[in-house]
């Protein structure tokens, strides 16, 4: 996993709550293995006409926005399906950091098994955000995981928050299998337990 | 005296393997259960040349890209799903875990055989990476979905880093009204609390109309705590669950029985236990459901309209339920029995198990489908036990499709797909756009109006439908 430490970027705002895997990336994509890569798929159903032609109202279609490395979006950004895919797609497609009011929760965890920051602020900071992208196309956006900020277009800092166990993480590169097998005293002795006190289990 | 806890808390206790400073906690996993796309995760656990830990708690069942017009994988036309298939069998194999393959007689979505072979117990902590995990929560147990990422971690580990969830309860009290099952109980809650209404919570569903359902009911509900935000829905586990669980395949027996029957009734959530978060809903109100836009949340009772974006104050929201009216090719005011649908699922792990059908069948009975109708059991023992009791009969003499199990046209990796800009009526649990397939639009409801809704080619409410039957 690469680390995170700063990423500045242009930003995107999108403008709906809800914004599902689904659409971030669909379904009959998903029997591609990682490293066949998810290039030029994000929002692919989304970002286009009913006749397959790109849609140009979509921000993403929009010169200002096509080479964003930030989303702002609104709430419960990336529910509905586990699939890992999702945050590959958006890495895949330069994005880095998302920035939402809330997320889907195993996306948000995805996000960071896979070097990206998911980062939590405010619905109306959320909405300031994306106002200052629309009236200033192109505008960048500072996620700096080091310090927990998040530096808006205005200049204004907005501090967030991450569970400091993955901004570890995160900041280091680290991939958790060989950090989580340190505990491997821990975890033989919780099977030991385990199998002895609630035997009806195996 | 002991601190009251939650039933989540006594869960949660009770798989934690340890607890860092920062509060991330390693939590132990007792049952994995894995599908054809999981494969992602056999992948990184071979690139790094790992093993899985514990073969014995790990269960594969292929469901997704499952195609349900075959018996054999053999007979699979399509290259890469047949790949995909074969892929899981020899990752079995390689790994030792259990297989329940399309020979095997036992196969299905991994969420209804899971609970269906006794691999899901009440106390348990479940994860599959499946995002409709939480189904498996219906009889007492932890369960919740995972990434590929995590799927990884769980093969080499057995365990994963977790921060805890908060606890919330959501309580249904009241008598369901005929004609109204979980599948419009979840429904309501979803449209009450809203799609991101339980994030960040372990839900526990409580109150008199959520004891009242039987196992299958009680499912669909957990099934869909996702589509509420939810990380995982459980339901305290009773005589009806205790029921469902004995004599099932893995199920422990004898003296573990009586073991575990007496461990599984101190997990109730103690009286005076407190939820970071509550929410009540009155289950005597709950008419059928059906949803009209592009999330689960976007929904009405039968007898209702198409809401108008006007009337909605703020403009992200207005844009939205704009954007998925346009999507869906509805005007507002719309009164949702005046809406056709062009094609019926009847499916998923949200609704394809025995009771579902039964419930759809008796729709279904001395009727005639209007439309294509996918009837696709959940597993080969669903579709067993349908076809002893002739409901396969009623849905063939209605002129709909009976098929073999699969995740099928919920999630449309299979080749069972909308064509764009067809209509659905789906048993299944998202609306999403382009879920069913490109340009697809997709109506959720429970089984008997899905059936309803095949009978009469447009939405209706079956209890008009059933009015003098019962």
């Amino acid at each position: 996993m690469e680390a995170f430490t700063k990423w500045t970027a242009k930003a995107a705002p999108i403008d709906a709550a809800n914004v599902d895997t689904d659409q971030i990336v669909p379904a009959p994509f998903l029997s591609r293995i990682r490293t066949e890569g998810y290039e030029g798929l994000l929002f692919y159903r989304v970002r286009r006409n009913a006749d397959g032609s790109m849609d140009p109202d979509f921000i993403l279609n929009q010169d200002a926005f096509k080479d964003a490395g930030i989303l702002v979006a609104d709430r419960n950004f990336g529910c509905g399906s586990s699939r890992e895919n999702a945050a590959w797609t958006l890495w895949d497609n330069g994005i880095r950091s998302v920035i939402a009011p809330s997320f889907g929760d195993i996306h948000y965890n995805n996000e960071m098994n896979n070097g990206m920051v998911p980062v939590m602020l405010s619905a109306e900071i959320c909405a300031d955000l994306r106002q200052q992208l629309h009236d200033n196309p192109g505008a960048e956006i500072t996620v700096d995981l080091e310090n927990n900020v998040v530096v808006a277009p205005d200049g204004k800092p907005h501090v967030f928050s991450i569970p400091e166990f993955n901004r570890y993480r995160l900041l280091n590169g680290l991939d958790d299998v060989s950090f989580t097998l340190e505990s491997e005293t821990e975890i033989a002795a919780y099977e030991a337990k385990r199998k002895q006190e609630a035997d009806w289990l195996y | 005296m002991a601190t009251p806890r939650t039933m989540f808390e006594k869960l949660w206790d009770a798989h934690v393997v340890l607890q860092r400073d920062d509060g991330q906690t390693l939590l132990y996993i007792d049952r994995h259960l894995c599908h054809d796309g999981s494969r992602q995760g056999f992948t990184k656990l071979k690139n790094e040349n790992r093993k899985v830990r514990r073969p014995d708690l790990t269960f594969a069942s292929p469901d997704h890209y499952r195609p349900t017009d075959i018996k054999a994988v053999s007979e699979i036309q399509d290259q890469k799903m047949r790949e995909i298939l074969e892929e899981l069998a020899a990752n079995a194999d390689r790994f030792g875990i259990h297989h329940f393959g399309l020979d095997s007689g036992m196969d299905g979505i991994a969420h209804v055989v899971g609970p269906e072979l006794g691999v899901t117990l009440p106390g348990i902590s479940l994860v599959c990476g499946d995002s409709h995990t939480a189904t498996h929560g219906a009889l007492g147990a932890f369960a919740f979905g995972i990434g590929a990422s995590e799927v990884a971690h769980v093969f080499a580990t057995q365990t994963l880093w977790q921060r805890k969830p908060k606890a919330m309860r959501i309580t249904v009290d009241g008598k369901l009204g005929f004609g109204v099952s979980g599948k419009d109980v979840i429904l309501a809650i979803i449209g009450q609390i809203s799609a991101a209404g339980a994030t960040g919570h372990a839900v526990e569903y409580a109150g008199s109309a959520i004891r009242g359902l039987d196992m299958e009911g009680r499912m669909t509900v957990c099934n869909m705590t996702i589509e509420a935000g939810g990380r995982a829905g459980m339901i305290a586990p009773d005589e009806t669950t205790f029921a469902y669980c004995e004599g099932r395949m893995f199920a422990p027996k004898e003296d573990k029985w009586d073991k575990a029957l007496a461990y599984w009734k101190t997990l109730p959530s103690d009286d005076e236990a407190g939820f970071d978060t509550e929410a009540v809903v009155d289950g005597n109100a709950i008419a059928p459901m059906v949803t009209w836009g592009t999330s689960p949340e976007n929904v009405v009772p039968v007898t209702g309209a198409v809401p108008d974006p006007a009337n909605e104050p703020d403009p992200v929201r207005r844009a939205t339920q704009e954007r998925a009216l346009d999507y869906m090719a509805l005007t507002p005011g719309t009164r949702m029995t005046d809406v056709a649908v062009d094609k019926v699922f009847i499916g998923s792990c949200t609704n394809a198990r025995i009771e579902d059908l039964r419930l759809a069948a008796a729709v279904a009975k001395d009727r005639c489908a209007q439309v294509r109708t996918l009837v696709v059991p959940g597993s080969q023992q669903v579709k067993r036990e349908a076809e002893s009791e002739g409901l396969d009969k009623i849905f063939t003499d209605a002129g709909m499709e009976w098929r073999e199990p699969g995740c099928s046209m919920c999630v449309g990796m299979n080749g069972d797909i909308l064509q764009p800009g067809e209509r659905s009526a789906s048993t299944s649990n998202r609306n999403f756009m382009g879920r069913q397939g490109e340009g697809g639009r997709t109506h959720l409801v429970g089984p008997a109006m899905a059936a309803a809704a095949s009978v009469s080619g447009h939405f209706a409410d079956v209890r008009t439908l059933m009015e003098g039957k019962s």
